[in-house]
């Protein structure tokens, strides 16, 4: 059987990671084929809901990411994200889900190989926690059964 | 009881009020909420330990708010909702009167809700050692025990949403369950969405909950949903420093920031 290839969503803010990631792209970094950029206009914009639906359709790991503190476009907003995720972590934490299979960071439009970096670590992290049963099985259940 | 009685009569007779929220006995040994217009049936207002209920919810309900001027009976949590909904301009303080219970169930005299404020400032706001016991407990397990304990726990919810409706901070009207377009939470009650619906609902309140346990005492299968809100409360004030409910004039916790706001996991 080969290796388990995890499928990592990335929540990015249009004018930092997203352009960072573009310049990964650019100066030819390789990195893991894993991830799913999805574009926002800021991390002020994602919902903590979005990160539940990733899971929900069986995603096994998540990135959020945006622009590096006092960077933000709209001055604020990844500023209201970091509270945001401050306190969704601890109710995650709480309810059980795995918080390590969330990676939160900040990567400027420069940092093109941290970008990297970043989506790799992350990958082989989840390599070594495998799939994310749990959620998945919480998302089948009571459907399958009764149809 | 007396004296309930006593000032709410003084109230509806000067017309400072128009309407008394109060409890009153109902059925089978229960009390319920009571809302006095007229100052003749006063007598009906009681007050024991059974009134646990968070009665500020009806402050922003459209039927009782458009009675006019109202008084209301509350205990702690209640006056801590009181506060937070003037924080968040849903009733305009001009138009409470507080008739306040401390915790030794003696009536707190209010002449305006500054004097609540700094009662508040000092009184107990602690959690019950029976919740707060359930919630360190909580905290301890591991991960996937946590997971379980909660997948298992909602898996009997079958979203009759009595926490929703209970909880006097709950008052939007249209509520993000019920939006379908996207559809965030799955209409039916399956163990994903009765599990995604009670995090959305414990982060809505994150911030806000003032922990009177409503929630919990609502729920017909005695799902502990209260213990979430109540983490999250406990939480915002670990993390953020606010102790909601304290003050007329609350920051919403989760649309401001400090520039200081210390994580420890964001790479």
């Amino acid at each position: 059987m080969s290796e388990f290839e995890p499928k990592i969503v990335a929540f990015v803010c249009n004018w930092c990671t997203y352009a960072g990631a573009d310049l990964t792209g650019t100066s030819r970094i390789k990195y893991a084929a894993n991830v799913k950029i999805i574009r926002f206009p800021c991390t002020g914009r994602i919902d903590f809901m979005l990160l539940m639906k990733a899971f929900q359709n069986g995603a096994d790991g998540i990135i959020v990411s945006g622009c590096h503190p006092n960077d933000c476009h709209y001055s604020s907003g990844n500023f209201h994200a970091k509270r945001r995720w401050m306190a969704f972590r601890e109710l995650l934490d709480y309810m059980g889900v795995d918080v390590e299979r969330i990676t939160f960071s900040w990567v400027s439009a420069a940092e093109g190989a941290r970008w990297a970096e970043i989506v790799n670590t992350t990958t082989e992290k989840l390599r070594k926690l495998g799939p994310y049963t749990n959620y998945q099985n919480l998302v089948k259940s009571g459907i399958e059964e009764e149809l | 009881m007396e004296s309930i009685r006593k000032r709410a009569k003084e109230l509806l007779d000067s017309k400072q009020v128009q309407v008394i929220i109060g409890y009153e006995n109902g059925t089978s040994n229960k009390v319920r909420a009571s809302f006095i217009k007229d100052s003749a049936q006063v007598d009906k207002l009681i007050y024991d330990e059974r009134c646990t209920q968070n009665l500020a919810l009806y402050l922003v309900k459209h039927e009782v708010k458009h009675l006019g001027k109202m008084g209301i009976v509350a205990t702690i949590p209640a006056m801590r909702t009181i506060n937070m909904l003037i924080s968040e301009e849903q009733v305009k303080p001009e138009n409470i009167v507080v008739l306040g219970i401390g915790e030794d169930g003696k009536l707190l005299d209010f002449p305006d809700l500054t004097v609540m404020e700094s009662f508040l400032q000092k009184a107990n706001i602690e959690l019950t050692a029976k919740d707060k016991e359930a919630i360190e407990k909580l905290k301890k397990m591991t991960t996937q025990e946590k997971f379980d304990y909660w997948s298992n726990a909602l898996e009997t919810c079958f979203k009759c949403y009595a926490c929703r409706s209970a909880c006097p901070l709950c008052y939007c009207t249209r509520c993000a369950v019920e939006c379908n377009q996207p559809q965030w939470i799955p209409v039916q009650a399956s163990k994903n969405g009765n599990y995604e619906w009670h995090m959305l609902r414990a982060m809505h309140l994150s911030g806000r909950c003032v922990s009177c346990g409503d929630c919990g005492r609502a729920c017909p299968l005695d799902i502990p949903v209260h213990l979430l809100t109540m983490h999250m409360a406990e939480e915002s004030k670990r993390l953020f420093g606010v102790d909601s409910g304290l003050s007329m004039k609350m920051e919403s916790v989760l649309s401001n920031y400090k520039l200081d706001d210390k994580d420890n996991f964001i790479l």
